[in-house]
């Protein structure tokens, strides 16, 4: 039954992939990468990774589509014909395609338990989380505790990310101006449509209880900081497109919105370097209190929080860098 | 009793696959955008609503049911706001220029 829902899902992908290529609307293209990262977060879910489905419903299916329909604001709906004949790139596509077929052929079966992969690190992981962490979601201990290094890149990969977006966006300007609209300010919103006010108004609490349950039960069940931020992240454009930009910078103004980035960022840093205070290694947690496994537990829902804070920041800070802009510069 | 909810869960997959598979049908097959959306709209909310209460009986009384209506909620809610948008989008673009009717028929 698995597997059947396996292959539907996988066909489903490679048929939204070609449409996604073959499609020169491009507003089309952005809705059926929408459907592609739906599609993939289900096939994760099929492979037992609740964790990263999540990611991939809410930044994929979600935020990048917002932030996609943005970009496409700013530029044409249509694709520019083609130039020239792709011969070179149907040959490099080809050969590339089949390089990592026959790369395949050597990859252990899909579950397979003697594959490297579950031979290596993730038995000890495993048996050692309930004794070390005693948290019931082994995928949080690892992302947040036994590999602690790695999350702190990814989040100093998406603090850089957003730098570089507000420094491309912000044009001829100074980039603390970067959020600002330089005439007739999109503010309206869709005020005057009263269905969609209404719903929204009604879902955007909800939304954000959401984001906070997914931020906090991440030691739990899936979630954790990466899709709370998501969808916190959505919440608020869900506010923004109701009432228009210049509310919801309101609520949430500019420097508050970069002070996200860094702030979130910087606070992962310092309970490494609390942790190295307290004579302890660089984020090695045990030493935050008397109590090892409790110290542990504190120092993923400190890391976590660190790197909700960032995530939502980022992502309202890019949003915001897109809305601001007029096309045509 | 436990064959009882599984005939019912299974009534309901089986009428909200059908809904839904006439709202797929209508989608391809109606001439304009409005007549369409017609289809692809109404028979979302009612296939949605089949087939989750279908999974619900199968949960039973149990947190996953309480969740599952949670869902139900939102989509219901949400679904029908969606098609407004996207009618009202298409009006407000055809009283700004090209007709909808056109562009569809295409």
């Amino acid at each position: 039954m698995t597997i059947l829902f396996a292959v539907f899902l996988l066909s489903m992908l490679v048929i939204t992939a070609v449409a996604i290529v073959r499609s020169s609307d491009l507003f089309a293209a952005v809705m059926l990468l929408g459907i592609f990262s739906l599609l993939m977060a289900a096939n994760f879910f099929v492979l037992d990774a609740a964790d990263v489905a999540l990611t991939e419903a809410a930044v994929g299916a979600g935020i990048s589509t917002v932030l996609f329909l943005g970009a496409l604001a700013l530029t044409a709906a249509r694709e520019r014909s083609r130039l020239g004949p792709p011969g070179l790139a149907l040959v490099v596509s080809l050969v590339m395609a089949a390089t990592v077929v026959y790369a395949t052929f050597d990859k252990p079966a899909l579950g397979d338990p003697n594959a490297p992969v579950h031979q290596h690190v993730a038995p000890w992981y495993l048996e050692q989380t309930p004794e070390l962490i005693g948290i019931p979601n082994v995928v949080t201990a690892v992302l947040g505790s036994f590999r602690a290094y790695d999350t702190l890149g990814e989040v100093f990969v998406v603090f850089a990310a957003a730098i570089g977006v507000l420094f491309i966006l912000s044009g001829d300007r100074p980039v603390s101006q970067v959020f600002r609209p330089k005439d007739a300010p999109s503010t309206r919103g869709l005020k005057h449509h009263l269905i969609p006010r209404i719903v929204g108004k009604l879902l955007i609490p909800f939304i954000f209880l959401f984001a906070l349950y997914v931020q906090f039960h991440g030691e739990y069940g899936p979630g954790g900081g990466f899709q709370a931020g998501a969808l916190m992240a959505a919440g608020v454009i869900l506010y923004a497109l109701l009432v228009g930009e210049g509310r919801a910078l309101e609520a949430l103004p500019e420097p508050l919105l970069k002070g996200m980035v860094a702030g979130g960022a910087l606070l992962y840093l310092l309970v490494g370097v609390v942790c190295m205070l307290l004579g302890g290694n660089f984020l090695d947690y045990s030493v935050l209190a008397a109590d090892a496994v409790f110290g542990q537990q504190l120092g993923i829902i400190l890391i976590e929080a660190g790197v909700g804070i960032a995530v939502t920041g980022v992502l309202l800070c890019i949003f915001h860098a897109f809305a601001a802009r007029d096309s045509g510069i | 009793m436990s064959l009882a909810l599984d005939i019912g869960s299974w009534l309901l997959f089986g009428i909200g696959s059908l809904v839904l598979f006439i709202g797929a049908v209508g989608v391809l097959r109606m001439p304009t955008l409005y007549t369409r959306m017609h289809a692809a709209s109404l028979t979302d909310s009612l296939g949605a609503l089949a087939v989750l209460g279908g999974i619900m009986l199968q949960a039973g009384w149990s947190l996953a049911a309480l969740k599952l209506l949670a869902i139900l909620l939102f989509l219901l809610l949400t679904s029908p706001t969606s098609s407004y948008a996207l009618a009202n989008a298409a009006l407000l673009n055809a009283e700004g220029g090209s007709k909808p009717d056109e562009e569809a028929a295409q």
